[in-house]
C-alpha cells in the first residue's frame, strides 16, 4: 500500500498524540465556559428579567395563499381577511371562566371553543389558541372595546379564499378548511398548526405546497397588561405562488349554463397541447361554505340531491362510453386489416353469435352498411361483428395505446382509472374465462367498460390529432407573488397510437358524417362556419329488456354521451360531454356540445376582452393553437386598464 | 475466566465520574419533570432503572477482553452497513425520518450503533496500517471509504446530526495517528470551496430549506428561534448561584422544549447557575481527560485507538449538546451523555465506558 509500511504491532503507538487532542478538548470546553460566563454572569440581568418580570408572546402572522387565476390571467380565486378568536394560555388564569364570558359576550357556541382548547393542549404556552373562526365585524369590535377586560384574548387575521366566480368551477378548485386532527399528525403538514387552513380538495389540495407560503409571525415582549414593549425578533411571512391555470374561464362559465339543472360533466381540451380549457361538473356547489362550519340545511340539500353535486363528475364519474367507443373499434379493426372503408355489413337489426342476439339500437335494422355509414348512424350490428371478429384483446390492445384504463395524472386527488377489461382481467376479478358473448358488448362501449369524462376527451383528441396521446393537464405556470414566473408547464406526451393516417382519416370522416351528413346522430352539434366532427353515445344504466319506450325514472334513464372535435380540417379543440340519465346522446349531449363549441369558436374572434386591471402583468395571450387571433393582434394597452 | 487481577485493576475513577454525572442527571430530571402528569413510573425512576441496566452492561462488556473485538471488528461494521441499507427500504418512517428498524421483537436505530461501528472499523484499519510522519493524502483514501458508506447512508434518513458525529469520531481518530499538515490543509482546502459553492450554486431552495431543516426541525414551525430564545433565558437567568432545586421559573412553567431530554443542561443550569454548570463541565472534562488518559496508558495500538474513539464520541455529545442549549450551535437532538434522559442513548454511552474500563483493566496484562 505505502513505502514506508512496517510491522510494529505492539510498539509504534502514538501516544503523543493524546496530548494536542486534550489541549483541544480542554480549549472547546473553555469556550462554551465562556459563553456560560457570558449568558449567566454577564447578561443575567437581562435574561432575568425576562424570565421573572416580563412575558413573551408570539404573534403568528399567516402568509397570504397564492391565487388561482385563468389561462387570461383573470382572478378565480383570490383572498379576503377572516377573524378568529385566540386565547393565549399563559395570560389566561381561569380558561374556562373565560370562555364562558367569551361564549356569552359573542354568542359563539361554548362547546366548539372547548373541543379547540382541548386539541391545543400541550403545546407551548405563550402560543395563541384558535378558539373560534369566522368572526363577524361586530363580534370583532365587542372584542376590541372589551380589550382591556380581556387579558389573553386576541383578534387573529387570517387570510380566507373568495371565489369570484361563486359556484363555477368549483370541483376544479376544490376548497380549503382548518387542518384536520389527522392531516396534522401526518407527515406532509409537519409545520401546520391546529386552527391552519389547508387545500381539501381540487387545486386547492394537490398544489397546497405552492400555494401556502410560509407563515411568518413576531416574538413580542409584552408587559403584564399585554401591551408590547419590545419586538424580540421577526419572521416575515413569504407569501404562496399564485397559479394560471389552462382553463378560460369565460368558457368554463358557457359551458356551466349550457348544462342547466342537468347533471353531468364535460371536458374541453387543447387538441395539441393537453392543455384543459373547462372542467365541468354539475350541478356545482358553493366553495366558500367549506372554509367555515357548513350550515346543516345545505349540508343536507348536497347529500340528497340525487344529481350529487360534491361528486367531482369529470374527474371520477366512470361511465360505459357506450358509441363513443366505436372509433375505437373502427381504428381497431382497420388497423388489424379485418375492415376498410368499402367492406360492408347487413344490419337487420339483430346480431345472433350461439345462442345469444344482440340487438342494434335500431330495431328494423340499418341494412347494408359500411363504416362511414356505420359510424354516422351508429349501427351497432356493425360493431358487433367486428369486435367479435377481431377478439377482447386486440381491441384492448389498442385501448391501451390509447393510454385507457388507467388514471391520466391529470394531477388532481380522486382521479379514476376506469376499466378496458381484457380476457386476463376477468380470470384474475371473476374467475371465470373470457366468453365470445362478452365481447360484442365491449365493442360498443357497454359490458365492463368504463371511461371517465378526461378519459372520453382525451380519447377524441388523439384521434383528432392522429395519434398524439397527451397528459391532460391545468396549470399553465406557477408565478410569484410578484408576478415573475417560477415554472412553466409544457405539454407532456402520455404515448403514441401507431395507426397510419389514411386509417385516421376514415374514422375521422366517419365522425365528420356524423355531425354534418343527413341522417347522422349528432346533427345538433352542426355549426356551420365551423366543422366539428364527432360521435355520439347513449350508455345504458339498466340492462336491456326493460322497455325503453315507457317514461323511465330518473335514476335508470340511459346516459346521454357526445364526443366531439374541431375544426374538422386543422383540429383545435376538443370536447367529451356526459350527460347523467340524460336520454340519447345525440338528443341530449350533442347539443351542449354545440353550445361550448359556439362559444369557443367566438371567444377565438378579434374581439379585445376586457382585463382585470390588476393581472395586467400576468396577462399574457395563450398559445397559438388556442387562440391566435389574439397574439396576432395584441389587445390594445389602453384596454387593459378599463 | 475472570482474572483476579482483573478486580483489582478496576477502574474506579472512570466509574465514579460517570455515576456522579449520571446522579446529577437524575436529579436534574427529578426537577425537570417535576411539572409533569406523567402515567407510569416518574421519568427519573425510569432514568434510574436505564442507568442500572446501562451498569449491567458495562460489566458485562469489561468481562470479555477487546481484543474480540479486533477480530469481529469489520463484520461488525459491514452488519451495519447492511441494516442502514435495509433502514432505507424497509424501515420505519417516523417524524419525517426513517431511522429504526423493526425486527420483530424490538426496534433498533443502526445509525446510533454505526458510532460504535466506525469505532471498531477505525481502530482496526489503523491498527494494521502505520504512515511515518502523519498520515497523508493518499492514506485517507480507504478510510476516506469507510467513513463515506455509512455517513452517506445516515445522511439519507435524513439524520444529520448523527451523521455529523460520525464525521467527528472518524476525524478525532485520524487525528489521534497523526496528520501530516498537508493532509489537513488540503482537507480544508477541499471542503470549504465545495461546500460553500454547492449551497450556492448547486442546491435550489428547497434543498436548501431541508438542509437547514435537518439542522434544525424547530426552524420551519412557527415561531422559530423560539426555543433556543427561551433556552438561553432560562441558563441566563440562573447566574451565579442559580435559582434553586425545582425552582426554575422557565423550566416549572414549561417554557422549555424537551427539558428533560435534549434541554436537561438548560433545566440545570437555570437551577444550579454558573457555579453548577461549571461543575458539571468540569466533570466532563475528568471524563474526556481520563479516557485519553486510559488510551496513553493502553499498551496496544488496538486498544488506545478504541479508548480514543469512544472518547471522542463522548466529548462530541457533550460540546454539541451544550453548544446547541446555550445558541452557539443549531438545534440538532443529541443528548447529553449521562445526563438527558433516554433509555438509548444511556445504554450507548454505557457500551462505550463498558469498553474503555476493559481497555483500563487490562493495561497491565501484557
Amino acid at each position: 500500500m505505502i513505502k514506508e509500511q512496517r510491522y510494529v504491532r505492539e510498539t509504534a503507538q502514538p501516544k503523543r498524540q493524546t496530548i494536542p487532542l486534550a489541549i483541544g478538548a480542554i480549549v472547546i470546553f473553555c469556550l462554551l465556559i465562556l459563553r456560560l460566563w457570558y449568558l449567566q454572569i454577564l447578561s443575567v440581568d437581562q435574561y432575568r428579567a425576562l424570565s421573572e418580570n416580563n412575558r413573551l408572546r408570539f404573534l403568528p402572522v399567516a402568509a397570504s395563499r397564492g391565487a388561482i387565476m385563468d389561462r387570461n390571467g383573470v382572478v378565480m380565486v383570490s383572498n379576503q381577511p377572516s377573524y378568529s378568536l385566540t386565547l393565549i394560555p399563559q395570560e389566561v388564569k381561569d380558561a374556562g371562566a373565560m370562555m364562558d364570558h367569551l361564549a356569552a359576550l359573542l354568542g359563539l357556541d361554548r362547546n366548539d371553543m372547548e373541543e379547540r382548547w382541548q386539541k391545543a393542549r400541550g403545546r407551548a404556552r405563550y402560543y395563541p389558541v384558535v378558539i373560534a373562526i369566522g368572526l363577524s365585524q361586530d363580534q370583532v369590535e365587542i372584542v376590541e372595546e372589551n380589550h382591556l377586560r380581556l387579558p389573553g384574548v386576541e383578534v387573529a387575521v387570517k387570510p380566507t379564499r373568495e371565489y369570484r366566480f361563486q359556484q363555477s368551477a368549483a370541483h376544479l378548485l376544490g376548497y380549503i378548511g382548518e387542518i384536520s386532527e389527522k392531516e396534522l399528525s401526518s407527515e406532509g403538514y409537519a409545520e401546520y398548526d391546529p386552527g391552519d387552513y389547508v387545500g381539501k380538495n381540487g387545486i386547492e389540495k394537490a398544489w397546497e405546497q405552492e400555494l401556502h407560503g410560509v407563515d411568518g409571525g413576531r416574538q413580542l415582549e409584552v408587559d403584564s397588561r399585554g401591551r408590547v414593549l419590545r419586538v424580540l425578533s421577526e419572521t416575515y411571512p413569504a407569501a404562496g405562488n399564485s397559479l394560471v391555470l389552462t382553463i378560460d374561464q369565460r368558457l368554463q362559465e358557457a359551458a356551466e349554463r349550457a348544462f342547466g339543472d342537468q347533471a353531468g360533466a364535460a371536458v374541453v381540451m387543447d387538441v395539441n397541447t393537453g392543455e384543459i380549457l373547462a372542467f365541468v361538473s354539475s350541478p356545482t356547489f358553493d366553495p366558500a361554505l367549506f372554509a367555515g362550519k357548513i350550515p346543516t340545511d345545505i349540508w343536507e340539500k348536497y347529500l340528497k340531491d340525487k344529481r350529487h353535486p360534491l361528486q367531482d363528475k369529470a374527474l371520477s364519474g366512470q361511465y360505459p362510453p357506450g358509441s363513443t367507443f366505436k372509433m375505437i373499434t373502427a381504428l381497431a379493426g382497420l388497423d388489424a386489416g379485418l375492415v376498410n372503408e368499402s367492406t360492408t355489413v347487413n344490419c337487420n337489426g339483430t346480431y345472433e353469435l350461439g345462442s345469444s342476439k344482440f340487438r342494434c339500437w335500431n330495431r328494423h335494422g340499418h341494412g347494408v352498411v359500411n363504416l362511414r355509414r356505420s359510424l354516422k348512424e351508429s349501427c351497432d350490428v356493425y360493431f358487433y361483428q367486428l369486435g367479435e371478429r377481431m377478439g377482447i384483446d386486440r381491441l384492448a390492445a389498442m385501448c391501451s395505446q390509447f393510454k385507457l384504463g388507467e388514471p391520466m395524472g391529470v394531477g388532481l386527488p380522486g382521479e379514476k382509472r376506469g376499466l378496458i377489461p381484457t380476457s386476463a382481467w376477468k380470470l384474475k376479478r371473476f374467475g371465470k374465462h373470457w366468453l365470445p358473448g362478452d365481447t360484442p358488448p365491449a365493442a360498443i362501449g357497454q359490458g365492463y367498460v368504463l371511461m371517465t369524462p378526461i378519459q372520453l376527451v382525451s380519447m377524441v383528441s388523439t384521434v383528432a390529432n392522429e395519434g398524439t396521446v397527451y397528459r391532460p393537464h391545468l396549470v399553465k405556470r406557477v408565478v410569484d407573488a410578484d408576478g415573475k414566473v417560477l415554472r412553466e408547464f409544457s405539454p407532456e406526451i402520455l404515448g403514441r397510437v401507431a395507426v397510419s393516417h389514411a386509417n385516421f382519416m376514415k374514422v375521422k370522416e366517419g365522425l365528420y358524417a356524423v355531425v354534418n351528413d343527413s341522417g347522422g346522430t349528432g346533427a345538433a352539434a352542426r355549426l356551420g362556419d365551423l366543422k366539428v366532427a364527432g360521435k355520439t353515445g347513449t350508455s345504458q344504466v339498466v340492462k336491456m329488456g326493460v322497455d325503453r319506450k315507457r317514461q323511465l325514472p330518473y335514476e335508470y334513464k340511459d346516459h346521454a354521451l357526445f364526443t366531439a372535435f374541431a375544426p374538422f380540417d386543422k383540429p383545435e379543440v376538443a370536447v367529451a360531454v356526459v350527460v347523467e340519465h340524460g336520454g340519447g346522446g345525440g338528443a341530449a349531449a350533442a347539443p351542449i356540445a354545440g353550445k361550448i363549441l359556439r362559444v369557443w369558436a367566438d371567444l377565438k374572434k378579434p374581439v379585445p376582452q376586457p382585463v382585470h386591471p390588476a393581472n395586467t402583468k400576468l396577462d399574457e395571450p395563450g398559445p397559438a393553437a388556442v387562440i391566435p387571433e389574439q397574439q396576432t393582434e395584441p389587445v390594445p394597452a389602453e384596454d387593459k386598464s378599463q | 475466566m475472570i482474572d483476579r487481577r482483573l478486580v483489582t485493576n478496576f477502574d474506579w475513577t472512570l466509574l465514579g465520574i460517570v455515576m456522579t454525572i449520571s446522579l446529577l442527571g437524575v436529579m436534574n430530571i427529578y426537577s425537570a419533570s417535576a411539572s409533569y402528569t406523567v402515567v407510569g413510573a416518574p421519568y427519573y425512576i425510569k432514568q434510574m432503572n436505564w442507568l442500572a441496566f446501562g451498569l449491567i452492561i458495562t460489566i458485562v462488556i469489561c468481562s470479555v477482553d477487546y481484543h474480540l473485538l479486533e477480530d469481529v471488528a469489520y463484520w461488525f461494521y459491514v452488519g451495519l452497513l447492511i441494516l442502514l441499507l435495509l433502514v432505507l427500504v424497509v424501515g420505519k418512517k417516523s417524524l419525517g425520518a426513517t431511522r429504526w428498524l423493526d425486527l420483530g421483537v424490538f426496534t433498533i436505530q443502526p445509525s446510533e450503533l454505526m458510532k460504535i461501528g466506525i469505532i471498531l472499523a477505525f481502530a482496526r484499519f489503523f491498527n494494521n496500517y502505520h504512515a511515518l510522519g502523519g498520515l497523508s493524502v493518499r492514506d485517507m483514501l480507504y478510510p476516506l471509504v469507510l467513513l463515506g458508506a455509512p455517513t452517506l447512508l445516515i445522511m439519507k434518513q435524513p439524520d444529520l446530526g448523527t451523521s455529523v458525529l460520525v464525521v467527528l469520531i472518524a476525524s478525532s481518530m485520524s487525528l489521534f495517528i497523526g496528520m501530516r499538515w498537508s493532509t489537513l490543509v488540503s482537507f480544508v482546502l477541499v471542503t470549504v470551496p465545495l461546500t460553500w459553492v454547492g449551497w450556492n450554486h448547486f442546491l435550489k431552495p428547497y434543498q436548501k430549506n431541508r438542509v437547514l431543516d435537518f439542522l434544525n426541525p424547530e426552524r420551519s414551525r412557527l415561531g422559530s428561534g423560539y426555543h433556543i430564545i427561551q433556552s438561553k433565558i432560562a441558563v441566563g437567568s440562573g447566574g451565579f448561584w442559580g435559582k434553586g432545586f425545582v425552582k426554575g421559573t422557565q423550566a416549572q412553567l414549561r417554557f422549555l422544549p424537551e427539558q428533560h431530554t435534549d434541554f436537561a443542561f438548560s433545566v440545570y443550569a437555570e437551577e444550579w447557575g454558573f457555579l453548577g454548570t461549571l461543575v458539571l463541565i468540569a466533570l466532563y472534562i475528568s471524563l474526556i481527560l481520563w479516557g485519553l488518559t486510559i488510551a496513553r496508558r493502553c499498551n496496544d495500538r488496538f486498544g488506545a485507538l478504541l479508548a480514543v474513539g469512544v472518547t471522542a464520541m463522548l466529548f462530541w455529545h457533550t460540546v454539541i449538546n451544550i453548544g446547541m442549549v446555550i445558541g452557539l450551535f443549531p438545534v440538532v437532538g443529541v443528548p447529553l451523555p449521562f445526563f438527558s434522559y433516554g433509555g438509548t442513548s444511556m445504554i450507548s454511552f454505557m457500551v462505550g465506558i463498558g469498553i474503555l474500563q476493559n481497555i483500563s483493566m487490562r493495561k497491565f496484562m501484557f
